[in-house]
């Protein structure tokens, strides 16, 4: 049965300096919540795995949690960049980045290997492109059957995999519904697991289309409403475009993130 | 912006509501169209509204034949989920139903493309130390792979119409007319670029892309001054029809979600 604990408890128990760490969440159900608790708990060294980093991988870079990145489309998204990720690469601001870059489709058969116990994936893909040069989670492979060269790429195991849902019910079954994205395989994949939820309720109505992770296959559960936000919760709240807007001004600007930065700790305004 | 005029119904527009308008009409109704974000969604949704009211589409989120009121700012914006057929996961969408086929548009944009074709998404520069990081890859290599045929739209500029790309992310033509089926590419490629100035189509021949329409105004020297390699003009040049009315009205109608009304 998954324990219910709060944030703070859950990241300081599950997420540890130097891990793998996924959040995942295709721009609907992004755990900022969690990773901003990362954050607060000053979290180094870690190397942080998602499809698309979205905002919460540009704090989290500017924060100096990470020291490496795998992921397929590092954007914001319908607004442009991610600063804070381009100047840890350009600059090594605040700490030096390595990545591993990968396509979508690259991306998300790492995470079906790694929740289906396999070592790699195989694919129709990167075939003509340069990423094989670069990143090294990318190989090929000859068709036992039909003598068909495809592309392999090595699974995906995170030390934590963390996600956020609408619900969970008291034993720790979870309940998603909406973009599902690849949150089911990041916690099947993932070492540990935290799902962070909207609400921890008596109990789940089903919901058309909705995925559960039952109980025993998650870590941790943690209430957090909102926990989302900017991106969005099917069934809870809208995403918050204008906030993604308004970040590529914080994002911009090593001292208008430093002041985001420490109201997100807590700190007084020097 | 470029203003041209006067066009039936409306007496000017700008170059991007060309590109936009241009590119809706290569869609066909019935096509299932796997949508990037930006200048393909307008395109696509733009299409949807007017001569195409049965297109399907896809977009790499998992949201199956949707039909948005408001364009999407994201490409897991709420408004796709809930307008859509079915909602399946990112591995679903990818291995079922972009890989083996089952798409027959994929559309495309980008920041860099050649005469071939071949779309950066990636960086300019040299990858290890890079003038300007871009996104990355997201769907695009797998949509430009797999779609049954591929629409590119995209602003055309000196800068990004280049002799060959910086980063090869997603293979066009690759650098000739036997590189997709030698590298087992099973769609057939980028079959037409639609750019503010003009459509580009590759050469039967040879592969390369041709200037095979320019849009209503627009001269062929402009084209070929924003082209980064020796252009070649089809010798049956067409002249893109000016917008109608109907089409600028739809189209400005359009709002993203979120904008201020």
């Amino acid at each position: 049965m998954a324990k219910i604990a709060s944030l703070a408890e859950a990241v300081s128990e599950l997420v540890r300096d130097g891990d793998t760490v996924a959040l995942e969440g295709f721009t609907h159900l992004i755990p900022f919540a969690a990773g901003h608790e990362i954050i607060r708990q000053g979290r180094r060294g870690l190397t942080l795995v998602r499809m698309t980093p979205d905002l919460i991988y540009d704090q989290m870079i500017g924060a100096g949690c990470a020291s490496r990145l795998v992921f397929s489309w590092g954007g914001n998204p319908g607004v442009g960049s991610l600063h804070r990720m381009r100047d840890a690469l350009a600059t090594g601001w605040p700490a030096p980045l390595a990545i591993e870059e990968h396509s979508h489709a690259g991306m998300a058969n790492r995470y079906v290997a790694g929740a289906s116990g396999l070592p790699f994936a195989v694919l129709r893909g990167y075939a003509g492109t340069d990423l094989p040069l670069h990143t090294d989670t990318i190989s090929s492979v000859e068709c036992p059957f039909t003598g068909e060269k495809l592309a392999a790429v090595r699974a995906i195991n995170p030390d934590v995999g963390i996600i956020h849902a609408q619900r969970a019910d008291r034993a720790g079954n979870v309940q998603i519904w909406g973009i599902v994205g690849v949150q089911k395989e990041a916690v099947l994949a993932s070492t540990r697991s935290l799902v962070t939820v909207e609400e921890v309720v008596d109990e789940l109505e089903p919901v058309p289309g909705a995925v559960v992770l039952p109980h025993w296959v998650v870590d941790v559960v943690a209430e957090a409403p909102g926990g989302a936000a900017p991106s969005y919760a099917d069934g809870y709240y809208d995403r918050d475009n204008a906030a993604y807007r308004a970040w590529d001004r914080i994002s911009r600007d090593r001292a208008a993130f430093g002041e985001w930065l420490s109201s997100l700790r807590g700190e007084q305004a020097a | 912006m470029t203003r041209t005029e006067p066009g039936a119904g409306e007496t000017t527009w700008t170059s991007d509501e060309m590109m936009s308008i241009a590119a809706a009409r290569s869609l066909r109704d019935g096509q299932a169209c796997f949508v990037g974000i930006g200048l393909p969604s307008t395109a696509a949704n733009l299409a949807r509204r007017l001569h195409a009211p049965n297109l399907v589409l896809i977009y790499e989120s998992g949201t199956l034949d949707t039909r948005p009121d408001e364009l999407p700012l994201s490409i897991g914006d709420g408004v796709l989920a809930a307008s859509a057929l079915s909602v399946v996961s990112v591995p679903e969408i990818f291995n079922y139903w972009l890989q083996p086929g089952r798409i027959d548009v994929g559309f495309l944009s980008g920041a860099q493309l050649d005469r071939f074709g071949n779309i950066n998404t990636t960086v300019i520069g040299e990858y290890d130390e890079p003038s300007v990081r871009l996104p990355g890859s997201g769907g695009a290599p797998e949509i430009a792979a797999s779609c049954r045929e591929v629409i590119v739209v995209m602003r055309h500029k000196a800068r990004a119409f280049v002799e060959s790309v910086d980063f090869v992310t997603s293979v066009g033509h690759g650098s000739g007319p036997t590189d997709r089926s030698v590298l087992g590419l099973r769609g057939a490629g980028p079959v037409r670029v639609i750019t503010d100035l003009g459509v580009l189509e590759p050469d039967p021949q040879t592969a390369e892309l041709v200037l095979t329409a320019t849009h209503h105004g627009i001269e062929v020297e402009r084209v070929r001054a924003e082209t980064g390699w020796e252009l070649d003009v089809s010798a049956d040049l067409m002249i893109t029809a000016p917008p109608t009315g109907t089409e600028l009205r739809t189209l400005r109608s359009m709002r993203t979600v979120g904008d201020p009304r």
